[in-house]
C-alpha cells in the first residue's frame, strides 16, 4: 500500500474511532498533541501502559469477583482505577462501562457486577483492537517514510 | 381412468333415472382446455349408450344342385331314375333338417345360458354405487347439478336432512330458509352469468341444519354449442375448520396487541426511567450551579454595600435582582423535583402528630431555615414512605449528649475522616487561638462554664472579629445557655432495611433502585440533612424497623436567652439585627455553629491582625472575580458560596484568608509594582467607607454559609467594625507587607515553580507529567497522600496537584495534615495519623520562625458526585480540576497558581 492510501485509511479509521462508535473522546486527541520529537513514541508508551495496567486490573477484578464473599470495596477500587486510567488516555466506552460498574459495587449487586466485568472485558478488548491496528498503521505510514496525518475533529 | 368415466356415468345414469326424465340422456364430459386453461364441464345433448346389438351375419348358403339324369326323356327309366334321385336329395334334406334343428337347439340353449347386457351392466353400475357410496360416505361433502333455472337435478348429501324427492326439481330458495341461503343462490346464479367457476364460504344460518359454514365451489356447465346450461356445485362443511381459523385470528390479534401494549410499557418504562435521569440530573445541575450563582449574587451584595454612584447602584440593582431571580428558578427547580416524587403519595390519610414536651423552652435561638429545612427534609420523606398510619414530630430536652462533651474533651483525638463532619473543636484549635483580647477572655470565662461550643464559638470569632456571641450588647451581658432538644420525627412507613442504614445519608443513594423509581427523589435529602445537623453541632441518627416504620431523631444546641423580653430573634430578621448592632460598639460576632476544621484552619491559621483578613476581603473579590473569569474548568471555591440575601462570612473569610496565602496575581500581591499598591489602597479606601458606614449603620453582615454539600449551615453572624480607620490602616498594611514578603522571598529563592503531583494511576501519571512537560514544567509525583506529606516535609512546594480517591490516604485527609502543619507549624496532625515527623535536618521550616507558606491545593477529581467540589474546599483544597486532565485545564490552572 502506498503511503497516501495508508495515510487516508488512518484518518478514516480513526474518524470511525471517534466518531462512529465512540470508541475514543477527545481525551486521546490530547495524548496525540503530547507527542513530539522529543516524545516520538508518547502515544504507544501510553496505550502499552494502558494495556498491561488495564490488564493486570482486570485479572485483579475476575479474582475478586471469584471470591465467595466478595469485598466491594476492593472492587470499587479496582474499576475506581480502570476509570481513571481509561478516562485518562480517552476510552469513552471503557470508562462508561466502568461508571455503571462503579454504581453497582455500591449496591453490592453480585450479579449486576458480574454482567459489568463482561462489558468492561468487552469494550476494554475492543478498544484494545482497535488502538493496536490504528497504531500498527501509523508504525506502517513512519517505515514507509510517511508522516502522520494530523485527524481534525470538531469537539 | 375406465373406472371414473364408468362411475360418471353412472352417476348420470343414476340422476336421469332418479329424475324420470323421459328423454334418455348420457352425459360425457369432455376435457376441454380453454383460453385460460381451465377445465369446463359440457353437458352433450344426446348420447346413446344403449348401443344397438350388432345384427348377426346370415351367410349360410344353400347350394341349389342341379341332378344329372342319364336315361331318354320321358322314358320309363328316365322317371325311374328321377325318382330315385328325388328320393335321395329328400333323404339329404331331412338329414340337414335335423341338423339344423339339433343346431337350434344348442342355440337356444346357449342364449338362455349366456347373461343379459342389462344385467352386466346393471351390475357394473351397482359396483360402480357401492364404490361411490363408500367413498363418500363419511366425505362431509354435498354436491349437485344444478339446471338454468337452478333447480336440483342431481343432489348427493351424505346427511340429508331432506329426501331427494323434497329437493330435486327445486331451487335453494325453495328448498330452505335462513340466512345464508340467498347468498348461496345468488353465488350460483353469478357464476353462471359469467361462466367463471368461483368458490366462496358461505356460513348458514337455518332451521334445518342449524349455523354451519360451507365451502361452496360452483362451476358452470356448457352445452357443446357453448351455451350454459347449468352449474355443478360442491360444498364442504368447514365449520369446525372456520371456528379454529376464527380462534387463531383472534388470539393472533391478542397478542399483536399485547405486543403493542408491551412496546407500549417498554417505551414507558424507557421514558420513564430516562425522565427520572434526567431529573436527576436536573437536580444535580442545579445544586451544582447554585452554589458559585449564589457566589456571584452575594458578591454583587457586598459590592451593593460600597458607595457606588447612582448608574452604578442601579446597574448592581438589577444585577442582584437577576441573580435572584435565577437562583429562585434553580430552588423551584430543585423543590419541583421534590413535589414530583411526592406528587405519586399525595392521596392518602394520614394522621400528623405533634408533640412537644413541658420543658422545652418556648424561645430557644437557631437557625430557623436550616432547621426548617431539615424538619420538611424528614417530615416530607416521612410522608412520602407512609401510606398509613401515622407521622409525627417529638421534641423534648435532653442532657448534654455525650458526642458533645467527648468533643470538647478529647477532640483532638479525631483525626479520622469520618469523623471530620463532628462538630467539635479541637484543642489545638483552641491553644491557637488563645490570643484574645482581655473583653473576649472575659467574655471567654463568662462562657466557660457553657457549652464547648459556645467556647469555641467566642474563640473562633475572636482572631478575626474581636467577637462576641451573636445577641447585642445587652444580651451579651444577659445569662444564657445552651440547651439541647432531641427532635424525633417517626411514622409508620415501609422502614429501611438493615443493610440499606449505612448508606442512607449517601449523596444520591436510595435504598434502591427500585425505591427511586418508585418514590423518586434525587437523593439528596438526607445526605443534606445529615450535613446540615452536624454542622450545627448536632446529630442526626435513624431507627427503623422494616415495614414497621422509621424515626429520625437529630439532637441540636440552641441557645436560650434567659432575658425574657427579648422578642427579636437576631436569626430571623436581618434589620433587627442591624438594629442591635447599630448600638453596639464592641466588636461582636457569634458562630451559632460551624465546622472546626474549616472554620479553624481559617481563623487560627493567622497569626496577624483581623485587617489583614479585611484587606485579603477585597484582594480576594478580585481575585475570584478573575478566577471565575479564566476558566470554566477550574473553579475556585472562595466565590462560590453564599446564597441570596445571606452572605456566607464563614466562607468569605475563608476565601480571604486564602486569597491572600495564596497570593496568585502578579499584580496584586507578589510583584509589589506600584499598581499594586494603588489597587491595595483603593481597596483599603473602600474599607474605611465601610468602615464609616459601619459605625453610622454598622456594617452588620448576617451570614450564612450554604455551600450546599459542606457547610450547609446556616452560621449567623454579626461582625461590628469596632476599630478606628487609622489604626486599621496601621495595621493591615503591616500584615499586609508581611505576608508580601513571605512570598516573595519563597519565589525568589526556587527558580523554578515546583510542582508536586499526588497521584496513584501510573496512566494518569505519565499523561499528566508529559502536560506538565509540555507546559515547561517537570514535576515530582507521589502515589498516594502518606507519600504526599512525607514529601512536602522535606520540600517546599508552589503547588500540589492533589488526586481525591486513592490508596493508604486519600486527597483530603492529606491536605487537611498539610493545612494542619500550615496552621500550627508542626506535623502533630500528621504524626498522630502514622506519618513520622520529618528529622530536624530537614528544611521544613519551622513553626516559630516564619509560619510555613499556604501551598495551593488543585483537587483533582474524577467526578464530581462523589468526591466533591464542596468536600474538597471543605478540606482546604484550594481549587479541582476534573479528570481526565486536559492541556487548557492545566494550563489555566498553573496561570492561577503559579507566579
Amino acid at each position: 500500500m502506498e503511503v497516501g492510501q495508508m495515510q487516508r485509511r488512518l484518518v478514516d479509521y480513526t474518524k470511525s474511532l471517534f466518531m462512529e462508535k465512540g470508541f475514543l473522546d477527545a481525551q486521546f486527541l490530547q495524548l496525540q498533541q503530547l507527542q513530539d520529537e522529543s516524545n516520538p513514541d508518547f502515544v504507544v508508551e501510553v496505550v502499552s501502559l494502558f494495556f498491561d495496567d488495564s490488564e493486570k486490573l482486570l485479572n485483579d477484578l475476575t479474582m475478586a469477583l471469584d471470591q465467595p464473599n466478595v469485598d466491594f470495596k476492593k472492587v470499587d477500587a479496582h474499576v475506581h482505577q480502570l476509570k481513571g486510567s481509561s478516562s485518562s488516555i480517552g476510552a469513552q466506552r471503557v470508562k462508561n462501562a466502568c461508571i455503571a460498574f462503579r454504581s453497582f459495587c455500591e449496591e453490592q449487586n453480585i450479579d449486576a457486577t458480574l454482567r459489568c466485568l463482561q462489558q468492561v472485558k468487552q469494550e476494554y478488548y475492543l478498544v484494545k483492537n482497535k488502538l493496536e491496528t490504528m497504531l500498527r498503521l501509523e508504525q506502517q505510514i513512519v517505515a514507509a517514510g510517511g508522516s502522520i496525518p494530523m485527524i481534525e475533529l470538531g469537539f | 381412468m375406465l373406472s371414473s368415466t364408468f362411475c360418471l356415468f353412472f352417476l348420470s345414469v343414476k340422476a336421469l333415472l332418479y329424475s324420470g326424465l323421459d328423454v334418455i340422456q348420457s352425459q360425457s364430459f369432455e376435457e376441454r382446455y380453454g383460453g385460460d386453461k381451465r377445465p369446463i364441464s359440457i353437458l352433450d345433448g344426446i348420447y346413446d349408450i344403449w348401443q344397438e346389438v350388432p345384427r348377426r351375419k346370415n351367410n349360410i348358403m344353400v347350394p341349389s344342385k342341379r341332378v344329372e339324369i342319364d336315361a331318354e326323356y320321358d322314358t320309363v327309366i328316365y322317371w325311374k331314375q328321377r325318382a330315385a334321385h328325388l328320393e335321395k336329395m329328400l333323404e339329404a334334406s331331412m338329414q340337414r333338417e335335423q341338423l339344423l334343428m339339433e343346431k337350434l337347439q344348442e342355440s337356444i340353449k346357449n342364449l338362455e345360458k349366456q347373461s343379459s347386457p342389462v344385467e352386466e351392466l346393471s351390475q357394473v353400475l351397482k359396483r360402480a354405487d357401492n364404490f361411490l357410496h363408500f367413498v363418500l360416505q363419511t366425505a362431509p361433502v354435498v354436491f349437485g347439478h344444478q339446471d338454468k333455472e337452478l333447480r336440483y337435478r342431481f343432489i348427493y348429501n351424505h346427511f340429508p336432512s331432506l329426501q331427494e324427492e323434497d329437493i330435486l326439481g327445486k331451487t335453494d330458495v325453495e328448498i330452505f330458509t335462513g340466512s345464508g341461503v340467498k347468498e348461496s343462490q345468488d353465488f350460483k346464479k353469478e357464476v353462471m352469468d359469467k361462466g367463471l367457476p368461483a368458490k366462496r364460504e358461505i356460513t348458514f344460518e337455518t332451521e334445518l341444519f342449524g349455523s354451519k359454514t360451507f365451502l361452496i365451489y360452483v362451476e358452470p356447465v356448457f352445452s357443446k354449442a357453448g351455451e350454459t346450461i347449468g352449474i355443478n356445485y360442491m360444498g364442504m362443511d368447514i365449520t369446525d375448520q372456520v371456528r379454529k381459523r376464527e380462534r387463531m385470528i383472534k388470539i393472533r390479534e391478542e397478542i399483536a396487541v399485547q405486543k403493542a401494549k408491551e412496546t407500549e410499557l417498554n417505551r414507558t418504562i424507557h421514558i420513564t426511567e430516562e425522565t427520572m435521569r434526567a431529573k436527576q440530573m436536573l437536580a444535580t445541575m442545579s445544586h451544582e450551579i447554585r452554589s458559585p450563582l449564589s457566589g456571584v449574587v452575594s458578591m454583587a451584595e457586598i459590592l451593593a454595600t460600597t458607595k457606588l454612584d447612582r448608574e452604578q447602584r442601579q446597574l448592581l440593582d438589577v444585577m442582584i435582582s437577576s441573580g435572584d431571580l435565577v437562583l429562585q428558578l434553580i430552588n423551584d427547580i430543585l423543590d419541583l423535583s421534590k413535589v414530583e416524587s411526592a406528587a405519586a403519595s399525595l392521596r392518602k390519610i394520614l394522621t400528623l402528630e405533634g408533640n412537644v414536651a413541658d420543658d422545652v423552652p418556648v424561645e430557644v435561638i437557631g437557625d430557623v431555615l436550616r432547621i426548617r429545612q431539615i424538619l420538611t427534609n424528614l417530615i416530607s420523606n416521612a410522608i412520602k414512605f407512609t401510606h398509613e398510619g401515622k407521622v409525627g414530630v417529638k421534641l423534648y430536652v435532653v442532657p448534654e449528649p455525650p458526642f458533645a462533651k467527648e468533643g470538647s474533651q478529647n477532640g483532638s483525638a479525631e483525626s479520622t475522616a469520618n469523623q471530620s463532619t463532628t462538630n467539635v473543636p479541637k484543642e489545638e484549635t483552641c491553644t491557637s487561638t488563645s490570643q484574645t483580647s482581655s473583653d473576649q477572655r472575659g467574655f471567654h470565662g463568662k462562657k466557660h462554664e457553657g457549652s464547648c461550643q459556645d467556647r469555641s464559638q467566642s474563640e473562633r470569632g475572636t482572631p478575626v472579629t474581636h467577637g462576641t456571641i451573636d445577641v447585642t450588647e445587652e444580651q451579651a451581658e444577659l445569662p444564657e445557655t445552651t440547651v439541647w432538644i432531641r427532635c424525633d420525627v417517626y411514622d409508620t412507613g415501609i422502614g429501611i432495611p438493615e443493610n440499606a442504614l449505612p448508606t442512607l445519608f449517601k449523596k444520591y443513594m436510595q435504598v434502591s433502585a427500585d425505591h427511586a423509581r418508585k418514590y423518586g427523589g434525587t437523593g439528596l435529602g438526607l445526605a443534606i440533612c445529615k450535613q446540615l445537623v452536624e454542622l450545627m453541632g448536632g446529630r442526626l441518627t435513624v431507627s427503623s424497623q422494616v415495614h414497621c416504620g422509621s424515626t429520625f431523631t437529630f439532637i441540636l444546641p440552641y441557645k436560650v436567652s434567659l432575658s425574657c423580653d427579648h422578642s427579636d430573634d437576631p436569626d430571623d430578621d436581618l434589620s433587627d439585627m442591624d438594629d442591635h448592632g447599630a448600638t453596639d460598639d464592641d466588636a461582636t460576632a457569634g458562630f451559632f455553629q460551624f465546622q472546626p476544621r474549616t472554620l479553624g484552619s481559617l481563623f487560627s491559621s493567622n497569626g496577624s491582625s483581623r485587617t489583614q483578613n479585611l484587606l485579603a476581603h477585597n484582594i480576594g473579590y478580585v481575585n475570584s472575580h478573575k478566577i471565575n473569569g479564566f476558566s470554566e474548568n477550574c473553579y475556585s471555591f472562595p466565590t462560590s458560596n453564599g446564597q441570596t440575601k445571606e452572605m456566607d462570612l464563614v466562607e468569605d473569610a475563608c476565601s480571604v484568608a486564602e486569597a491572600l496565602e495564596i497570593s496568585p496575581e502578579p499584580e496584586s500581591s507578589f510583584s509589589h509594582s506600584p499598581d499594586h499598591d494603588n489597587e491595595s489602597a483603593i481597596c483599603r479606601d473602600e474599607h474605611h467607607h465601610n468602615v464609616v458606614n459601619a459605625e453610622n449603620k454598622v456594617s452588620t453582615r448576617d451570614v450564612s454559609s450554604c455551600s450546599e454539600t459542606s457547610r450547609e449551615v446556616d452560621v449567623k453572624v454579626k461582625i461590628t467594625e469596632p476599630q478606628l480607620p487609622a489604626e486599621r490602616q496601621g495595621r493591615s498594611d503591616s500584615g499586609f507587607q508581611s505576608t508580601l514578603n513571605s512570598s516573595r522571598e519563597a519565589s525568589n529563592s526556587i527558580s523554578k515553580p515546583k510542582i508536586l503531583l499526588v497521584e496513584d494511576n501510573k496512566i494518569n501519571v505519565m499523561v499528566t507529567r508529559s502536560m506538565m512537560k509540555q507546559l515547561g514544567h517537570t514535576i515530582d509525583v507521589v502515589n498516594n497522600g502518606v507519600e504526599a506529606v512525607r514529601a512536602i516535609q522535606y520540600h517546599s512546594y508552589d503547588l500540589v496537584l492533589m488526586d481525591v480517591c486513592m490508596p493508604v490516604m486519600d486527597g483530603l485527609q492529606t491536605t487537611r495534615l498539610i493545612r494542619s502543619f500550615e496552621e500550627t507549624g508542626n506535623w502533630d496532625e500528621a504524626a498522630k495519623a502514622g506519618i513520622e515527623k520529618p528529622s530536624p535536618s530537614s528544611d521544613s521550616l519551622q513553626p516559630d520562625c516564619t509560619p510555613p507558606k499556604r501551598i495551593p491545593i488543585i483537587a483533582m477529581t474524577a467526578n464530581a458526585l462523589s468526591e466533591s467540589a464542596d468536600e474538597c474546599s471543605a478540606n482546604g483544597m484550594d481549587s479541582f480540576i476534573s479528570k481526565p486532565v486536559t492541556f487548557q485545564k492545566l494550563k489555566e490552572c498553573l496561570e492561577q497558581y503559579l507566579p
